[in-house]
């Protein structure tokens, strides 16, 4: 973040949020970096930048979409002749568009958007679903894989291997000249032509200048050797076309050549400690740990039809096969062979064929019809934190049995206590197991920069509380001894997925993470013993047992020679000399010098893939390996020598691309630049259109589920027709009509509390601090209701009805709307009526966001909605 | 000028109120007391951790005396905070021991819950359980419920897939395990054929 020179805070309030990363930007800031905040509400964040721009919640692609229009007619048609000529255009990166995204891709002679009906090409009317076929690109030529000994993919056949088709690579066609009108930018040209700077404005809600002035702040980042970096959080996500949303950031990103470079990117500043471990750990229905997909119905149902739907035909991930046998390896250990396709039909196939969906959002819809019985929650509190949580809650009423793992008694553990609930009539056996806190034991965390850092146990659980590992340990012996017992006993299911599986990560004769960070960083399987039982020497070697750690994936084999859980992490718990010493291994690292200058700390922990701190950056250099900007250099092609400058000795960067090759007799040669910058694609250019969303190619402007408008200004169709949650019943969703709610609300959280407050809430100086949830109103809508700041509000709608404290502020003002104006109102969300400091059994915030979400990560729609509110008394 | 401890909190509340103008009206029932005992960090040994918050990865330092934490602080040797921590990481401490409003004493978090508890159905109150038979009495479930809902083979479109599926229970939660927590909390999720597993990452 210190080395950009455009800041976009939009969907994050990172100074009330991330307060430790204000520090970063203000080191931006102070090296003269503009500073943008797009937001409903004039934040603690907006306090600091330069410009402000309102906008109305649920608004952003038109926002972004705006942003393609003016970069597009100010910046590249009218410069696009002299790139033409081959001439220098300072103004704007003419190479990063053409040789590392797919701007000069011819797209498929179907491919189409109606403005008019709102759909692109490719509706199914009867499954509602897209066929993405015409999205994808015109094939100029194809190419096979050589497998033969001595080729490219001479690993992907053999002993060990699994059978499979290897895939083939259909290159696309291109127009280096932007001149074709089915290439991707003159699509893209043609898409966003609607969303002119008054249609934006009146969609969006702000003023022409403020908007002017913020797009031509952000468009001086697609100069040469600038950078622009977006701040983004839930603001984006928490959509129904959160996904695109982000997508939209992404395209906006390398159209302006800000992918890879120091000071550019999209930065998610995530909210939860690990969550971005939980996402690299596929804990997601469809997913499986390092960005593989999980075993389905249709195009996963057998490893053959895994390796030949997921292996890229050229890129990084021509390798999949390796990272998927590795992984099954570890899985099930000895068992896993290559005669039963290492166990890959004990994995359960997530159904894909029925459109049925497992998510969050869906469970409570099948607790609600009884097929969902028993429920597990690990520290996470539905009851409080899903939207509509008051639904949430009559769902689990119907539950058997819930097991919560938490510090404190959450809302969902007491959900049969809380105030609309009658104990009475609630049949679920809930235990409550109480948990170790972060400092009570040890493991790694991961942060939103891909760090992997080591926590020392510091103290002893108090009392009974145990480590979530020791809970899983506890749980799993029992049920496994249960299985045995009664392996055949008719009634029992299938006990092989269960008893086949491999869990032994003991050391010095209890579970302990240590073996599970080898298991997750990967090991040789013939030199690694597991059954000898693992002791360790106070040196840190092992008395006992043996253990192989792999250097990095690039060890990894798809013949069963190695076992790894998480490829990404491969390096980052590898020294064989100390394995049960963390401070002795990569994740624990404490080399705070910064030999690069830019902020990289590359010999601080680790980050992954591989110890690169700044991905996809080989887009930092031109196309002959140059950095785009000398004293931002990540990586560099010496042309003297003829080698790539990369590495914390150069105070550079690792290459996040293919930088060398290896021969078959051991000798390292060099690759010589070229455009091959997103390597983790297999085009290995960056994507400003895709073909992998499920509801459009390009990002469209769509209102929220709730919407003060009866029609959508930009196309034929009000809601994206993919939501989640669009054939959910209304009694559950309890859709409501703007002539009921008038106002726009949307959710937020304050820096002293944190989500749902089961950590915040348990620490008496933060309650002190901030005491309730808010909902903050403009002083004009105050006005017109009577309210004071202090004032009980009543805030409902027709999932909930809720009573908060108001505060009346400038920092919301209502905004102009189709010609109308328009109120927000904006509530924290962190109390409830669960025993802890500051409870309140007026309701909790989350009763009243609704229950649908994004088609793609089924992420709800939080952040816009309807209500309407009053003054009220307690 | 010295801030004491209390003074610093106090600070930080009134800068709040006054920027954020926020005239609240509920009260905490604990108030942020410090305690008469002495703070120094003499004969302490320092762990470092990772806080439990918002993702930035900022450094905590850990001081134990006697097995007992005395304090916890943001760690200045580490890149992202050098030493600073948000209000929020400044007061992990309390998450484990608050000061006893009455008695300035040190005392373990009155709202933690650090022992076992089940509820029965029907019934209006938490009751005590051991960890022993709360393992065995959620073994049981989950493998009758794991039975009852099994669909180990499934046509789709004519041919019969292996499926291995438990449609019966869901899991949810993960973002707040450390990532080995993660790994056996998947596996064991998965084993029993889970398909409705998520996270904090969804929302």
């Amino acid at each position: 973040m210190q080395n950009t020179d455009v800041i976009l805070n939009i969907g994050s309030n990172s100074a009330e949020n991330h307060p430790v990363s204000s520090k970063w930007l203000h080191k931006a800031h102070e090296r003269g970096a503009k500073w943008i905040v797009v937001d409903p509400r004039y934040t603690r964040t907006a306090e600091m930048a330069d410009i402000y721009c309102p906008i109305r919640s649920g608004t952003d692609i038109c926002f972004y979409g705006g942003l393609y229009h003016y970069i597009i007619e100010n910046l590249i048609e009218p410069n696009l002749e002299k790139y033409r000529a081959g001439r220098f255009v300072p103004e704007y990166n003419f190479e990063y568009l053409t040789q590392y995204t797919n701007a000069s891709y011819i797209l498929d002679h179907e491919f189409e958007f109606d403005p008019q009906t709102g759909f692109f090409s490719g509706w199914d009317k009867d499954s509602e679903t897209y066929n993405s076929h015409s999205w994808h690109y015109e094939t100029d030529h194809e190419e096979e894989w050589d497998t033969t000994p001595g080729g490219t993919y001479a690993w992907a056949v053999g002993e060990g291997v699994p059978e499979f088709t290897t895939p083939t690579l259909t290159v696309p066609k291109k127009d280096m000249t932007l001149t074709d009108e089915r290439c991707v930018y003159q699509q893209m040209k043609k898409h966003y032509s609607r969303y002119t700077m008054d249609m934006v404005c009146s969609v969006c809600g702000m003023d022409k200048e403020d908007l002017e002035l913020v797009y031509s702040t952000y468009a001086s980042s697609a100069a040469p050797g600038k950078a622009g970096t977006i701040l983004y959080a839930l603001g984006q996500t928490q959509h129904t076309y959160g996904a695109q949303n982000t997508r939209a950031m992404s395209i906006l990103q390398l159209l302006c050549g800000n992918v890879g470079v120091p000071g550019g990117g999209v930065c998610a500043l995530r909210g939860e400690p690990n969550v971005q471990g939980a996402t690299d750990m596929g804990m997601l229905v469809n997913e499986q740990p390092a960005y593989l997909k999980w075993a389905n119905t249709t195009d996963r149902d057998t490893l053959a039809h895994w390796l030949e739907s997921q292996t890229y035909s050229d890129g990084y991930y021509t390798n999949k096969p390796k990272f998927m046998v590795s992984a099954l390896k570890e899985w099930y250990g000895e068992n896993a062979t290559v005669e039963n396709d290492y166990g890959y039909d004990w994995w359960p196939k997530v159904p894909s064929h029925d459109g049925s969906d497992w998510t969050e959002l869906s469970s409570f819809e099948k607790m609600k019809e009884g097929t969902m019985k028993g429920y597990y929650a690990w520290g996470m509190n539905p009851c409080h934190s899903a939207p509509n949580s008051g639904n949430v809650r009559r769902s689990m009423a119907n539950l058997d049995w819930l097991v919560v793992a938490d510090q404190v008694i959450t809302e969902t553990a007491d959900f049969w206590d809380a105030p609309d609930m009658d104990a009475s009539t609630i049949p679920t056996t809930v235990f409550f197991l109480p948990c170790a806190l972060i400092y009570e034991k040890p493991g790694t965390i991961l942060n939103s920069g891909r760090w992997v850092q080591w926590r020392y146990q510091a103290v002893e659980p108090w009392d009974e509380a145990k480590p979530d590992y020791e809970i899983c340990d506890i749980l799993w012996k029992e049920i496994c001894a249960l299985y045995e017992a009664e392996k055949n006993d008719p009634k029992t299911a299938n006990p092989d997925p269960i008893l086949n599986m491999k869990w032994d990560y003991y050391l010095d004769g209890k579970i302990d993470p240590i073996p599970v960070a080898w298991a997750l960083n990967g090991y040789k399987v013939e030199s690694s013993d597991w059954k000898s039982g693992f002791t360790s020497n106070p040196d840190g070697t092992l008395s006992s047992g043996s253990i192989d750690l792999l250097a990095g994936y690039a060890g990894l084999g798809a013949n069963g020679s190695t076992a790894c859980g998480m490829w990404i992490y491969s390096g980052f718990f590898a020294n064989n000399d100390a394995p049960c010493d963390p401070s002795k291994q990569a994740v624990a690292r404490r080399n705070n010098v910064d030999s690069s200058g830019l902020g990289l700390y590359s010999e601080w922990a680790f980050a992954w893939p591989n110890n690169r701190r700044i991905i996809y950056n080989r887009a930092s250099a031109d196309l002959e390996g140059q950095p785009w900007n000398e004293e931002k250099a990540l990586v560099k092609w010496d042309k003297d020598a003829q080698k790539w400058l990369t590495g914390y000795a150069n105070g550079m960067d690792i290459p996040d691309f293919a930088a060398t090759r290896t021969l078959t007799d051991g000798t390292v040669q060099q690759i010589e630049p070229n455009n091959k910058a997103f390597f983790m694609l297999w085009e290995q250019n960056g994507r400003l259109e895709s073909y992998g969303m499920t509801d459009g190619p390009f990002p469209e402007h769509f209102e929220p589920f709730e919407t003060p408008l009866s029609s959508n200004p930009l196309n034929g169709l009000l809601n994206s027709p993919c939501f989640l949650g669009r054939k959910f019943v209304d009694d559950s969703t309890r859709r409501g009509r703007v002539e009921d709610y008038p106002y726009v609300a949307t959710t937020y959280s304050v820096t002293e509390h944190w989500q749902t407050g089961g950590q915040t809430r348990a620490c008496p100086s933060l309650v002190e601090a901030w005491p309730g949830d808010m909902i903050e109103l403009s002083q004009e809508l105050a006005l017109e209701k009577g309210i004071h700041t202090g004032d009980h509000v009543r805030v409902w709608n027709r999932r909930a009805s809720v009573v908060v404290t108001a505060v009346v502020t400038p920092r919301v003002r209502p905004l102009t709307v189709q010609g109308k104006t328009q109120h927000l109102v904006g509530m924290t969300h962190h109390f409830s009526w669960g025993k802890l400091f500051g409870n309140t059994t007026l309701g909790a915030v989350n009763d009243l966001t609704p229950n649908v979400g994004d088609p793609n990560s089924q992420t709800p729609e939080y952040k816009a909605f309807l209500v309407n509110i009053e003054k009220t008394t307690v | 000028m010295e801030l004491t401890r209390r003074g610093f909190f106090k600070s930080i509340g009134a800068a709040i109120t006054a920027t954020m103008a926020v005239e609240m009206t509920a009260a905490s029932p604990a108030l942020a007391v410090e305690t008469e005992k002495d703070w120094k960090l003499v004969n302490t040994e320092e762990y470092t951790n990772i806080c439990c918050y918002c993702a930035g990865g900022c450094g905590s330092l850990c001081s134990v005396r006697d097995g007992e934490l005395i304090n916890l602080e943001g760690d200045p040797d580490h890149p992202i905070n050098q030493g600073g921590l948000c209000p929020k990481g400044a007061s992990m401490f309390q998450l484990r021991n608050v000061v006893d409003p009455h008695t300035k004493e040190v005392i373990k978090s009155p709202v933690r819950q650090t022992k076992p508890l089940v509820r029965r159905p029907y019934s209006k109150k938490w009751e005590p359980i051991t960890w022993d038979e709360a393992a065995k009495e959620i073994a049981r479930f989950t493998k009758d419920t794991r039975d009852a809902g099994y669909v180990e083979t499934e046509m789709v479109k004519g041919k019969e897939l292996t499926v291995n599926r438990c449609e019966s229970i869901a899991s949810l939660g993960g973002s707040q395990q450390n990532s080995e927590e993660e790994y056996l909390i998947l596996k064991m999720m998965r084993a029993l054929g889970i398909v409705a597993i998520d996270n904090q990452a969804r929302v």
